[in-house]
C-alpha cells in the first residue's frame, strides 16, 4: 500500500530543507572560526604553524567530504564506544571541511593584498598583529567577500551527503518520501528545484558581489563572434 | 577506548579497493574526457547559437552549478526508469558525472574565452576565417592556456565528488569500502585506507596536469597574454 504524494509529504520535504539550512548555518559559522584561525596560522611568521596549516588544507581538500564524514563518523563511534546518531559527526565533518576552504579562501584574500601594503607596514615598525588587523584585514575583506558567498553554494550542496549516513536533510528526507510513495518522477526533481531555490540566489549574489566590489579579472560579458 | 585498531584484514583485501579505484578513476577520466568535449560544444553554442538555444544552455549550467551531484544522479538513476530510460548504475554514474563536468567546464572555458583580446577576433574575420575555425583557432585553444589550471582543479573535484556514485550502487571505491566495513566490522580502518587511496589519486592527478600544463604550454608564451 502506497501513499500519494500529497500536503504532508511536501511539508516532510521542507522540514528535511530546514534541516539544510541549518546545518548550513551551523558549519558556516564553526567553519569560520576555524577557517579564521587556518588563515592565521598560514600568515604566521612561524614556520611550524604553517605547514600544519598548509597540510591541513591539503589533506581536507584532497579526499572526497563523504570519507571526512565516514572517519568522522566511525571514528567518534570508536572514541566514545557506542555507535551514535549521526548528529556530532555531521557537525565535526562539515565544521572541518569548511575551515579548510574558507582558511585557503582568506588566505589567498590576505595574500592578494600588494606586497607594498605589508612591506610599508613593516617598514613603520608596527607589530604584527597591528598589521594584519588594521591594513591587511580591511582591504582583504573585500576580497574575500564575493568566494566566501560562493563557498556557501558549496557547502549547501555538499551537505547532501549527510543523507548517506541517515541524517535527514532535504536529500534524505526526498529519498524516504519516494520509499513511502514510490513517486520518484516527481520528488526528486522537486528536491532539486528545493536546492536550486536556495542556492541560485546566493550564486547571483555571489557574482553580483564580485563586480561591485570588482574583485574578478572577468570583463562584463559580451557575445565574442 | 579499548578499541584496537587492524589494519592487516585492509591489507588482506587489497584488490577489492583497487578494483574500485580503478572504477573511480574510470568514471572519472571517462566523465572529464567527454564532459570536456560537450563543454566546448556548449561554449560554442553559447556564442553562435539562436537566443533560445544559449538560454536552454544558460539554464542547464545553472541548474547544474546549483544542485547536488547526489540529487542528479538520483534524478538519472532513479526519475528516469519512469520515463521507460533505464540506465545501469555504473552508466548513470558516468552520465551524471560527464553532465556535472560539462556546466562546469563550459563555465570555465567561457572564463577563459574572455581572456581573447577581441583584436585577435577581428583580425581572424579580417582574414576571412568561417566563425567555427575563428573559433576553434583564434579562441578555444588559445583560452585553453587560461582555462587550463581551473579545468585540473575541477578534474580533482569531480573525482573527489565521483565517492557519492555508491549511493545509486555503482560500484566505485567507496562502495567497494562500505561492502567490506560490513563484513568485516572494521569500519574506520577500511575508510582509513580508502581516503588514503583517495588523496594519492588526487595529488597524483595534480602532479600530472601540472605536468602536462608546463609541457602543453611553454613558458614562452604563458604569463605573457
Amino acid at each position: 500500500m502506497t501513499r500519494g504524494f500529497g500536503w504532508h509529504e511536501f511539508l516532510y520535504v521542507l522540514h528535511g530543507l530546514g534541516w539544510t539550512l541549518v546545518l548550513s548555518a551551523i558549519a558556516m559559522s564553526t567553519g569560520g572560526i576555524g577557517g579564521l584561525i587556518i588563515a592565521l596560522a598560514r600568515l604566521s611568521r612561524v614556520r611550524l604553524p604553517r605547514l600544519l596549516a598548509s597540510g591541513y588544507i591539503l589533506l581536507l581538500q584532497g579526499t572526497p567530504v563523504l570519507m571526512q564524514l565516514f572517519l568522522a563518523f566511525y571514528g567518534l563511534a570508536v572514541l566514545s564506544g557506542v555507535q551514535m546518531d549521526p548528529w556530532p559527526a555531521v557537525i565535526v565533518a562539515f565544521t572541518l571541511y569548511a575551515a579548510a576552504f574558507l582558511g585557503e579562501i582568506w588566505h589567498a584574500a590576505a595574500d592578494a593584498v600588494p606586497r607594498s601594503q605589508w612591506e610599508a607596514a613593516r617598514a613603520l615598525g608596527l607589530h604584527h598583529a597591528v598589521i594584519l588587523l588594521r591594513i591587511i584585514a580591511p582591504q582583504a575583506v573585500r576580497l574575500a567577500i564575493p568566494p566566501t558567498v560562493g563557498f556557501l553554494v558549496q557547502l549547501v550542496k555538499s551537505t547532501a551527503v549527510a543523507s548517506i549516513i541517515g541524517f535527514v536533510e532535504l536529500t534524505r528526507a526526498g529519498q524516504l518520501m519516494v520509499n513511502v510513495t514510490f513517486r520518484p518522477m516527481e520528488i526528486f526533481p522537486l528536491i532539486a528545484l528545493l536546492y536550486f531555490a536556495v542556492c541560485w540566489p546566493i550564486s547571483l549574489l555571489a557574482s553580483w558581489l564580485e563586480r561591485r566590489l570588482e574583485t574578478g579579472q572577468r570583463p562584463v560579458g559580451r557575445t565574442l563572434i | 577506548m579499548d578499541y584496537v585498531f587492524q589494519f592487516g584484514v585492509v591489507w588482506d583485501h587489497c584488490d577489492e579497493l583497487l578494483d574500485g579505484a580503478w572504477l573511480t578513476l574510470r568514471l572519472s577520466v571517462g566523465g572529464f574526457l567527454i564532459g570536456l568535449t560537450l563543454a566546448g560544444l556548449i561554449a560554442y553554442l553559447r556564442e553562435v547559437g539562436p537566443r533560445p538555444v544559449r538560454f536552454g544552455l544558460g539554464t542547464y549550467i545553472e541548474f547544474i552549478r546549483n544542485t547536488p551531484l547526489l540529487v542528479q544522479l538520483f534524478v538519472l538513476y532513479f526519475s528516469l526508469p519512469m520515463l521507460g530510460i533505464r540506465l545501469d548504475a555504473d552508466i548513470a554514474a558516468l552520465v551524471g558525472l560527464t553532465l556535472n563536468f560539462a556546466a562546469y567546464g563550459a563555465e570555465i572555458l567561457r572564463g577563459g574565452m574572455l581572456s581573447i583580446p577581441y583584436g585577435h577576433i577581428e583580425a581572424a574575420r579580417a582574414l576571412g576565417l568561417s566563425r567555427w575555425r575563428t573559433f576553434r583557432h583564434v579562441i578555444l585553444l588559445p583560452s585553453l592556456r587560461v582555462a587550463f589550471p581551473a579545468l585540473s582543479s575541477q578534474f580533482v573535484l569531480l573525482m573527489l565528488g565521483s565517492s557519492v556514485v555508491s549511493a545509486i550502487s555503482a560500484t566505485d571505491l567507496t562502495a567497494v569500502t562500505n561492502t567490506l566495513q560490513s563484513t568485516t566490522f572494521r569500519a574506520f580502518e577500511f575508510y582509513f585506507a580508502a581516503t588514503g587511496i583517495y588523496l594519492s589519486m588526487a595529488l597524483a592527478a595534480r602532479l600530472l596536469l601540472a605536468l602536462a600544463y608546463v609541457r602543453l604550454f611553454p613558458a614562452a608564451g604563458r604569463g605573457a597574454q
